[in-house]
């Protein structure tokens, strides 16, 4: 069940990937056809943007995670002795390595795991989710951050940020080139033909410009809602003590949001360190306290 | 020569399905075995920590001096076991949690015992050790699980056949654990 589970996410990963791609390479396209006059520099232009982004992302190792959200390694099993013992058996239950653990000083609960791979794994917890918590619900917490870790989730995420944001920045130099006049498009004498091909063709461009961003968003938070819901599947699966967890996302949802959390990093957390309130929870990082803690009492 | 070439690609495949399902089984088995290790690496910490407790905890002469016994024997006996004979190993040790707890309920009443660094320790220590026991005894059952289903199902129960493999049996959960333990929440 474990390692099916594992392969199943690797697999969607791959999906996930594939299509992702897809769009960036249809908005490239659909940019380089509008203003440039060419696919293929579209193409070429997507291609560079999300091999820069990826980059950056892959670069963007855990230790510099770590450091924007103010967390210092803890190095022995004396200076946390129960949450370094909880990590331990989460590891040991979900047959990956010992991860490196990290708290971040600030009272608000909370807890995150970064890392490309389980190899290179990290997780943090907060000084206040160390006080607030006892035993099993802080075991249903670290259960939760070693499932993302055991899931791949975090390579996935970073996978997808980095894609949309490869759209959202490619969509923002060709907004650069169309407000500067550029654009070779509208000065083309050869193609009044009419065409009415061509003319879908523009449209459809511009459609796909103006909603790709947005469907990235979307697309992109809501595999963030989905990998939590699985996070906490999972953590049920290595604790078999859905309470445990339950009881914690209680506490966590009624406390103080956190002061020290990076908000490009909060989609990490257990739980949205901003607390920020929506309406439609379409652009969302995290799925609605109520619903997990639902879907955690039917298990 | 198509024939042949189908022939080919069908002992290929056979040969890749055998050899997957091989691996597959084998791999299982360590698991099993490796989960086992880590159950006894756990009971042999456990085993070391016990006299410490015992020291420290004597000079409170409340404890009943049966049960300080008790756990000493105990663990004696647990060392004794072959480790091999899983079932009673872990029987052991169960009897020898519930002595531990007992011991643990007894400190509670004592504010100058909680309070001694030493057994604030040791109560930590221990209790990562039980927890630790409780996990890996929890993982060995679903790896024993999943190799058990290897075992059985096709196509790897023909490959298990030809070079018996067998079946592992779980380990027996004691009674307490199997309900799902009621947690009251007082923080």
């Amino acid at each position: 069940m474990l390692f099916e589970q594992i392969a199943r996410n690797k697999r969607r990963t791959v999906y996930v990937l594939a299509g992702f791609v897809l769009l960036v390479l249809a908005i490239g396209a659909a940019i380089g056809y509008v203003f440039f006059n060419s696919y293929l520099a579209g193409l070429v232009l997507a291609l560079v943007f999300a091999l820069v982004y990826a980059g950056i992302m892959i670069g963007n190792s855990t230790n510099i995670v770590m450091s924007m959200n103010h967390a210092h390694e803890i190095t022995s099993e004396d200076q946390a002795p129960e949450l370094w013992h909880i990590v331990e058996d989460m590891a040991m239950v979900a047959r990956v390595p010992m991860p490196r653990v990290f708290i971040v000083d600030d009272p608000s609960p909370n807890a995150f795991a970064t890392g490309n791979d389980p190899k290179h794994a990290a997780v943090a917890a907060t000084s206040g989710i160390l006080d607030q918590l006892n035993r099993e619900e802080l075991e249903g917490v670290i259960g939760h951050e070693m499932s993302h870790v055991r899931n791949y989730d975090i390579r996935l995420q970073t996978i997808a940020l980095a894609l949309a944001a490869a759209i959202t920045g490619m969509v923002n130099l060709a907004g650069n080139f169309f407000w500067w006049g550029g654009g070779s498009r509208r000065d083309d004498d050869d193609r009044d033909g009419g065409n009415v091909l061509q003319i879908i063709m523009l449209i459809v461009s511009v459609i796909l410009v103006i909603l790709g961003p947005i469907a990235a968003t979307l697309a992109q938070m809501a595999l963030s809602r989905n990998r939590e819901y699985l996070a906490d599947a999972g953590s049920v699966e290595l604790t078999r003590n859905p309470q445990g967890l339950i009881s914690a996302l209680k506490k966590i949802s009624t406390a103080e949001p956190m002061k020290k959390a990076d908000p490009s990093s909060a989609s990490l957390y257990i739980s949205d360190p901003m607390k920020k309130k929506s309406i439609t929870h379409l652009f969302d990082t995290h799925p609605p306290m109520e619903k997990r803690i639902e879907r955690l009492e039917k298990m | 020569m198509i024939a042949g070439i189908i022939v080919a690609i069908v002992v290929v495949l056979l040969l890749i399905i055998y050899i997957s399902a091989y691996n597959g089984l084998i791999k299982g088995r360590t698991y099993v075995q490796e989960s086992w290790s880590q159950i006894d690496v756990q009971l042999k910490r456990r085993n070391d920590l016990i006299p410490n407790l015992v020291e420290t905890v004597k000079g409170y002469s409340h404890y009943e001096q049966s049960t300080l016994e008790k756990v000493v024997g105990l663990r004696n006996q647990l060392i004794n076991t072959p480790s091999d004979d899983h079932q009673a190993t872990m029987a052991i040790s169960d009897q020898l949690s519930n002595s531990l707890k007992s011991i643990f309920a007894v400190a509670e009443a004592y504010p100058d015992l909680k309070a001694n660094q030493e057994y604030t320790k040791l109560m930590e220590e221990l209790t990562n050790t039980e927890n630790k026991i409780a996990y890996s005894r929890q993982l060995y059952n679903s790896s024993v699980a999943s190799f058990n289903l290897k075992i059985q199902s096709f196509p790897s129960n023909i490959v298990a056949g030809i070079h018996h493999f067998k079946t592992s049996d779980y380990l027996q959960v004691p009674e307490e654990e199997k309900t799902a333990p009621k947690v009251t929440f007082d923080k």
